[in-house]
């Protein structure tokens, strides 16, 4: 019944062949496709299928210590538990970023706006949403884990700092790396690098290296497995030459008042104090700091965030006539020059006051020295003349950077013709050198200079570059290159040295500038300073307020013990006024090392009586502490 | 009965093995998540498509080519009809519910198609088929193909013109005019693009370059390459690929079966599936050759047409060379309709095979 569609019809064989042949090439397209896929990339896309399966997460190392001396901690760590964003874990997170952040007490516009800066980190990377959360917060986290599956917590180790501001500017703080960190440090972002003082020069000894925490996830960032990992290598520890003890009286000394210590040793260049206030909460730097403590910071016209012991580049005062004096003598003039003090004198046409009205009558140099004599230097001075007095300024290490290990030292400034021309176009007047050889005019020194070369000079002129690390225990690779010498000399004679000595001694004794300072029974000496902030016309039109900003700073070097001191201290007092109130600071910081000296020369003694007529192993008590942790040889892995 | 003895127990035999080799990889790529045992009901697809097979063994292939028109008014009624009513998933009408199963009209309009277009080249004519015969099919074909363009479903759509493609050319069509009417589907193709759905384009833009959005529209086709590259020569055996096991590998058990296939069985296992698949499309080109007539031949030929689009363009797909379509790997992928379409073609095939000693 059907119609046959033309039986004897067939289809047209070649075409037929046609399509046979373009099967079979294009089942050959396929296979060489399956060739190029499995066999010729085979490795790469099996790395593919590797990090798509592992993630990896790094465990941040613990930045190492920072010690004292004698081993006692100054910068800790401890544990503290971390908000953190999984994005991955719940697609929708956005959604619940207002409940988040009510629930664990954020700014929500602050927290959006973070977490924009962060879009470009992939997804996988958890971001940090809140550090150093309380129990309620984990309590938080830990009740809503349905709700918010995005929401998890971390351990972390964190930085402890001493709370008081003890030391704060001279240990530093630290801070997530900005961009540039992660360049120089090669660090990804969110690492913690130390931002100011001994965090930030020692960054790369203190920070440690990251490990890494490998787990296999699948394509919803669920957790199916653990691989082994990389564990973190702890950064190293720190040992540095603060003497805790010291720290600590000169943090007492100062109090509240404005200013910096330095306490060096002069044998050795290191540094056995350092104090700038007022200071700052390091702690508050950890987790961040708002923008409103900030600008407290900045705004703050004490300048908290500075490190005056070698950031305040002020006119040193009368501390300057010890330099002075060095170079006197050096010239072979200082020895025998004698004036007659009559409360001021005239030079080149203008009448230059002394700071005693009255006049010091006849004044030789350790007189001069011991009460100050402005009419002795203004004399030797102007014998002298700016180019020998920067001369030996420059000479002795003012002037330029000492090279301690801290960053952002200032070098100060010792004026010359030369200086002044090229800064000013003006020619010198010979008026400056006579206001330039009792500290005052544009003369610039640090404490931490003043600290340096009046230790050097009281030595017999070796200048040790003052260092915050012991020598040679933290690898050059391991802090900025440092191009200020070791140590330079200047050699000056016993007979100079004992002349400046000789005027120092008095000034802490009944008639000296500083008698209040005296400590009966200490061999110590020292050298006021009182440096003008403004001149005394503007201060005369200054209202009662400006006149308490403006008021004149209050210097004071010491010396201890006189003979060879291993103690050089400079205190800053800013706008402290009379400096004797800066000499009282000294005088307690020199009496806390002495006492402290004392005590181990006692111990030691003690020590040394016993084993001598004991059993030798007691000779252990004695022997030196067990040399500090040092980094491994290259060699090792 | 002697006619059985003339059934094409070859091709049969390797579908079998075909949809055997798939139920065992649907099992093994779906076991742990929320789709294990979706297999059980492959199985039963494949009994039923194996009954269909011989059911429409026994319908003379004749009366097919005869109720041609009729099949086609019925067709394009019922597309019409899945637009109207067809439930709404995966944002698609394409089900038509009908019991405990839905059926996918479109995949039986293909058979519909592979009727019409033998129906229409099958008759004896005094000249070659030209441009006319061109438009005539263009417009015998398009009117399907829109409806279900509209549905929207691309991949079944594309997959009626190899149809009317193996039509024109095994009735004749001269090369020059095959030419100039691929050089107009060329150029018709940008206003096929204005006339895309936005994730159409992605897909296509992502197949271009897929490393410009490697998470996002790429994702599918990196995963895709990734668990293809990661089975190497002899596969990470069965049940683990990270890439499927792990859910990288989107839907591994219907569009990219052949990835999570190749990914455990390696190359040596991906030729060898790609040899079967050749094997019996050879096969059923030399039942073609053998056919009775010029209509058998076609209606063959025909089946050839969708068999083979679908395996090079999901295949390809797989490994990188196709852009991301969504049409299924016949005789593997997971799904009822795919499967009963292919086992109906079959079934027509196997009739004109067995029709070539009868003469009435």
């Amino acid at each position: 019944m059907a119609i046959r569609y033309h039986s004897d019809d067939v289809l047209p064989g070649s075409r037929i062949r046609v399509v046979q042949f373009l099967l079979a090439a294009a089942f050959l397209v396929l296979v060489l496709a399956l060739w190029q896929l499995q066999i010729l990339h085979q490795r790469h896309w099996k790395q593919l299928a590797r990090d798509n399966r592992v993630r990896t997460e790094p465990i941040p190392a613990p930045r190492g210590r920072i010690l004292d001396r004698r081993g006692r901690v100054l910068v800790g760590n401890y544990a503290s538990f971390s908000a953190l964003l999984v994005r991955q874990e719940e697609p929708h997170w956005r959604a619940d970023l207002p409940a988040i952040a009510a629930g664990l007490h954020l700014d929500l516009a602050q927290l959006q706006q973070r977490l924009r800066r962060q879009e470009s980190t992939p997804t996988y990377q958890p971001i940090l949403l809140k550090d150093n959360i309380t129990p309620a917060d984990v309590a938080f986290i830990d009740s809503h884990r349905d709700q918010f599956p995005e929401l998890e917590t971390m351990t972390i180790s964190r930085r402890l700092y001493p709370s008081d501001g003890y030391a704060a500017q001279v240990l530093g703080y630290v801070g997530e790396a900005t961009p540039a960190d992660m360049a120089h440090y090669h660090v990804a972002a969110g690492t913690l690098v130390g931002k100011s003082g001994l965090e930030a020069y020692y960054n790369k000894w203190l920070m440690g290296k990251d490990g890494l925490r490998r787990v296999m996830v699948n394509s919803r960032g669920q957790v199916m497995g653990h691989l082994p990992g990389v564990p973190p290598t702890p950064g190293h520890d720190l040992r540095t030459t603060l003497d805790a003890t010291l720290q600590n009286a000169a943090e007492e000394a100062m109090g509240d008042r404005p200013g910096a210590v330095v306490a060096l040793n002069p044998q050795n260049g290191q540094v056995l104090a350092m104090v700038s206030t007022p200071a700052y909460n390091a702690n508050d730097f950890t987790f961040g700091i708002t923008e409103k403590e900030w600008r407290a910071l900045l705004d703050n016209p004490d300048h908290p965030l500075l490190n005056k012991a070698i950031q305040a580049e002020l006119a040193p005062g009368s501390m300057f006539k010890i330099i002075v004096a060095v170079a006197g003598l050096e010239e072979g003039i200082a020895q025998h020059q004698v004036v007659d003090c009559k409360g001021g004198a005239t030079f080149y046409g203008h009448y230059y006051k002394c700071w005693v009205p009255t006049g010091h009558g006849i004044t030789n140099l350790a007189k001069a020295l011991t009460q100050s004599c402005d009419v002795f230097f203004y004399t030797l001075g102007n014998k002298l003349g700016i180019q020998t007095i920067a001369h030996y300024a420059k000479a002795l290490g003012l002037g330029r950077r000492t090279g301690v290990d801290l960053p952002g030292e200032e070098p100060g400034l010792i004026p010359t013709p030369a200086w002044k021309q090229r800064r000013f176009h003006q020619p010198w007047w010979n008026g400056q050198t006579i206001i330039v050889s009792i500290g005052q005019g544009p003369i610039e020194t640090t404490p931490l200079q003043i600290a340096h070369t009046i230790g050097g000079i009281a030595i017999g002129g070796t200048f040790m570059r003052p260092h915050l690390a012991f020598n040679g225990e933290v690898p050059a690779a391991d802090h900025p290159p440092n191009h200020a010498p070791k140590e330079f000399t200047f050699p000056l004679s016993a007979q100079v040295v004992s002349a400046v000595d000789a005027g120092l001694r008095g000034v802490v004794l009944p008639g000296g500038t500083a008698a209040t300072a005296e400590i009966p029974g200490l061999d110590w000496g020292g050298k006021t300073g009182t440096a003008q902030t403004v001149s005394d016309t503007t201060f005369k039109h200054l209202g009662r307020k400006l006149r308490r900003r403006f008021m004149d700073n209050a210097w004071f070097v010491a010396l201890y013990p006189l003979q060879n001191p291993t103690l050089a201290i400079c205190v800053l007092y800013q706008h402290g006024s009379e400096s004797y109130y800066a000499a009282n600071i000294a005088s307690q910081v020199v009496a806390a090392y002495a006492r402290e000296r004392r005590k181990r020369q006692n111990t030691i003694a003690a020590r040394l009586r016993h084993a001598l007529g004991a059993t030798p192993r007691h000779w252990a008590l004695v022997a030196p502490p067990p040399p500090p942790a040092r980094r491994s040889a290259p060699s090792q892995p | 009965m002697s006619r059985w003895r003339d059934l094409d127990w070859i091709a049969l035999g390797l579908a079998l093995l075909i949809a055997c080799i798939g139920i065992l990889e649907i099992h093994g790529a779906t076991v742990g998540t929320k789709f294990a045992g979706i297999y059980v009901k492959q199985i039963y697809f494949l009994v039923a498509g194996v009954v269909l097979l011989f059911v429409v063994s026994r319908i003379d292939y004749q009366l097919l080519l005869d109720a041609a028109p009729w099949l086609y008014l019925l067709s394009v009624g019922a597309l019409g009809l899945v637009l109207v009513v067809g439930r709404a998933i995966f944002h698609s009408r394409r089900w038509i519910p009908l019991g405990p199963l839905h059926l996918q009209v479109s995949e039986l309009v293909k058979l519909v198609i592979i009727v019409v277009v033998a129906r229409y080249f099958a008759g004896t004519r005094n000249a070659l088929p030209g441009f006319r015969d061109a438009i005539r099919i263009g417009l015998l074909v398009g009117v399907p193909m829109l409806l279900v363009l509209a549905e929207p479903d691309l991949g079944t759509a594309l997959t009626y013109l190899p149809v009317a493609a193996m039509g024109l050319w095994l009735g004749g069509l001269r090369w020059r005019h095959f030419a100039i009417l691929g050089l107009l589907g060329l150029m018709v193709l940008p206003l096929a693009w204005r006339h895309m759905h936005p994730y159409q384009k992605a897909r296509l833009e992502s197949f271009l370059r897929p490393q410009a959005d490697p998470l996002g529209t790429g994702y599918q086709l990196l995963q895709s390459k990734i668990a293809v590259g990661s089975g190497g020569l002899w596969g990470t055996g069965a049940a683990h690929g990270s890439q499927t096991r792990g859910a990288f590998l989107p839907v591994p058990q219907t569009d990219f079966i052949f990835a999570a296939y190749a990914e455990q069985y390696g190359f040596l296992g991906g030729i060898a599936l790609l040899f079967l698949y050749l094997l019996l499309l050879m096969r059923l080109i030399q039942d073609a050759q053998s056919a009775p007539d010029r209509g058998g031949g076609l209606l063959i030929m025909g089946v050839v047409a969708v068999l083979a689009f679908h395996v090079l363009v999901n295949v390809g797909m797989a490994v990188g060379v196709m852009p991301v379509t969504g049409i299924p790997l016949p005789l593997m992928s997971s799904g009822g309709s795919s499967l009963l379409f292919t086992f109906a073609a079959l079934g027509v095939a196997m009739n004109v095979r067995m029709s070539r000693f009868v003469n009435s």
